[in-house]
């Protein structure tokens, strides 16, 4: 992947060391964000939105080493359903990932790029690091924070955590805890980068990086963030630029090629190691768990807090069924939670993708 | 806002500031009522996904949720008013919801079709059939109605149950009208209960 310390991102170099749920902590710590939209005066219209596992800060305008537009351009901008003419968004990119806050791919203390050596890190531990930077901004109480799968662990978390930060919380296609499906997924991602003899335990930096098990990383993953609908309407058995099968082994089907094509496009903006690590964050995420067993007690604190939480019926990733059992645990402390299962044919994904119903449930959480 | 006369008679009842669970509470019409008449915390309950999304777009808090099962995860008391709007004859199990009710909120206003109206018996003696009238417009087969009370029945549940009925106020084509044999002459009837 391209270097991102040659990028001119904005980002700030946290006072204090950070302490991790593993027990260590790291000193140093950089986090790199982008902010849309103007703060008011007195601080009271600040969103900070939690990116998912290969997201980052680039929600609204043009991604540095690709090119493309912002990943939730169709929900922030002007106008937008989080309208930054009215409110200040927030996006840092996670502790661990590779958008220019501090990861495995980042120079350590004693002068050589972490790699293998960086902590195992917690979604907790991300939002810890967010919390800090929200400190080293001066902001205190935020309007909101707003998530779609892993980002919406993080607004979960936040909640559970540190729920005097924000006043609302929205968490769309996510969950309370990984299954042991969803464990396994990333394991077999994880699997084939660790398979790739350019992998090297993870101190590749300086030669080739493990490009090949990082796509076949993001190709299985890939197929968990879209439908069966999805999948047969776009692609079907359809064969790629052939009439008949070639009897080999090349991409036949279009679906094949479509996820080599995801799967090679991705190893461009992602590190490999960060993807172990985050994988591993997200497969150790367990709200009931850290709150003694019990989910309710986990928002023991934001009884106060206002919830909006979204499904979609096509979701096999992160299920209605996942969702519903955060909303049993916000119903037990009596907490103001709305929610909804929308219907959209798009899968896991559906979140990033044009559903007109949640930009509607959207914009009326956000600015109700 | 043009509420259902059964749903004007609740706003009007509800406390100021109050707590209120409103379980089916379809758009949130009542809820948005009451949260910008009266400054009352309201939350809701609703079965139907694009009623949700309607609700939700209001800024309301609605859960897109089944009350004959997801009740049972509210805290005790957790409202000072629980509302059960034209929602207690398609339960699965009226009595169940009815204790359910008096349960997470300390009072409770349940409305519901008054099967013992006159027409409904009229309808019924002359013609054989299940009536079809104004305030019960739907075929037998295609109601969400299965559990068709009359305002007598429902208040032998309640004495069975030992439930207090604090009020009650009955209506006949959009008006209110008195108390006297109510359960001839009301097409709909709205309780005000506690325990």
């Amino acid at each position: 992947m391209a270097t991102v310390h040659s990028l001119d991102l904005q980002r700030v170099t946290l006072p204090a060391p950070l302490p991790l749920d593993s027990g260590r902590e790291l000193a140093g710590v950089e986090v790199a964000y982008e902010t849309y939209g103007a703060l008011a005066a007195d601080k009271s219209n600040a969103i900070l939105l939690f990116h998912a596992l290969t997201g980052d800060q680039f929600v609204a305008s043009t991604h540095p080493v690709t090119g493309k537009p912002g990943w939730w351009e169709r929900m922030v901008g002007p106008g937008k359903p989080i309208d930054t003419d009215r409110f200040h968004v927030i996006c840092a990119n996670v502790l661990g990932s590779c958008m220019g806050s501090t990861g495995p791919a980042t120079i350590g203390p004693d002068g050589a790029r972490y790699g293998m050596n960086f902590p195992v890190i917690t979604i907790r531990d991300m939002v810890r690091a967010q919390i800090a930077l929200l400190d080293v901004l001066g902001i205190g109480t935020l309007h909101a924070v707003v998530g779609g799968s892993m980002g919406g662990m993080q607004a979960l978390c936040c909640a559970a955590n540190w729920p005097e930060r924000t006043q609302r919380v929205l968490a769309i296609a996510t969950t309370a805890r990984h299954t042991a499906q969803n464990i396994a997924f990333h394991e077999v991602g994880r699997q084939a980068i660790m398979a790739d003899p350019d992998w090297q335990g993870g101190a590749y930096y300086g030669s080739k990086s493990p490009d090949k098990g990082l796509a076949v990383a993001r190709m299985a993953a890939h197929i968990t963030y879209l439908s069966e609908q999805g999948l047969t309407e776009k692609f079907g058995r359809q064969l790629q630029d052939r009439e008949a099968k070639s009897f080999g082994f090349d991409a036949d089907f279009q679906v094949e090629s479509y996820l080599r094509h995801q799967g090679i496009s991705f190893t461009d903006r992602f590190d490999a190691n960060s993807y172990l690590y985050i994988t591993r964050a997200m497969d150790y995420f367990d709200l009931a768990e850290e709150a003694g067993g019990r989910l309710a007690d986990a928002f023991a604190g934001a009884s106060d807090t206002r919830f909006c939480l979204v499904s979609f019926d096509t979701d096999w990733l992160y299920t209605t069924a996942d969702m519903r059992e955060v909303v049993h645990a916000l119903n037990a402390v009596a907490a103001p939670v709305s929610f909804v299962e929308l219907s959209a044919p798009y899968g896991h994904d559906s979140f990033l993708l044009d559903v007109p119903a949640l930009d509607r449930v959207v914009k009326g959480f956000i600015d109700g | 806002m043009n509420l259902r006369p059964d749903l004007a008679k609740i706003a009007a009842n509800v406390p100021e500031g109050a707590r209120v669970l409103d379980i089916g509470c379809g758009d949130g019409a009542l809820m948005a009522e009451l949260r910008d008449g009266k400054g009352v915390d309201a939350r809701g309950i609703e079965i139907d996904p694009l009623a949700v999304e309607q609700a939700v777009a209001r800024g309301l808090s609605v859960v897109q949720g089944d009350a004959n099962r997801d009740l049972a995860d509210y805290p005790d008391k957790a409202f000072d008013v629980a509302i059960l709007s034209q929602t207690l004859q398609t339960a699965e199990r009226p009595d169940w919801l009815l204790d359910q009710l008096l349960r997470v909120g300390r009072t409770a206003f349940v409305s519901f079709p008054n099967f013992a109206y006159w027409r409904m018996r009229l309808a019924l003696l002359r013609t054989g059939r299940m009536p079809v009238v104004r305030h019960l417009p739907e075929s037998w087969y295609a109601t969400k109605n299965i559990h068709h009370l009359t305002v007598e029945d429902f208040r032998d549940l309640l004495a069975e149950r030992g439930v207090a009925v604090d009020s009650a106020w009955f209506f006949a084509r959009g008006r209110e009208i008195g108390g006297t044999n109510a359960n001839w002459r009301a097409e709909h009837a709205v309780f005000r209960l506690s325990r």
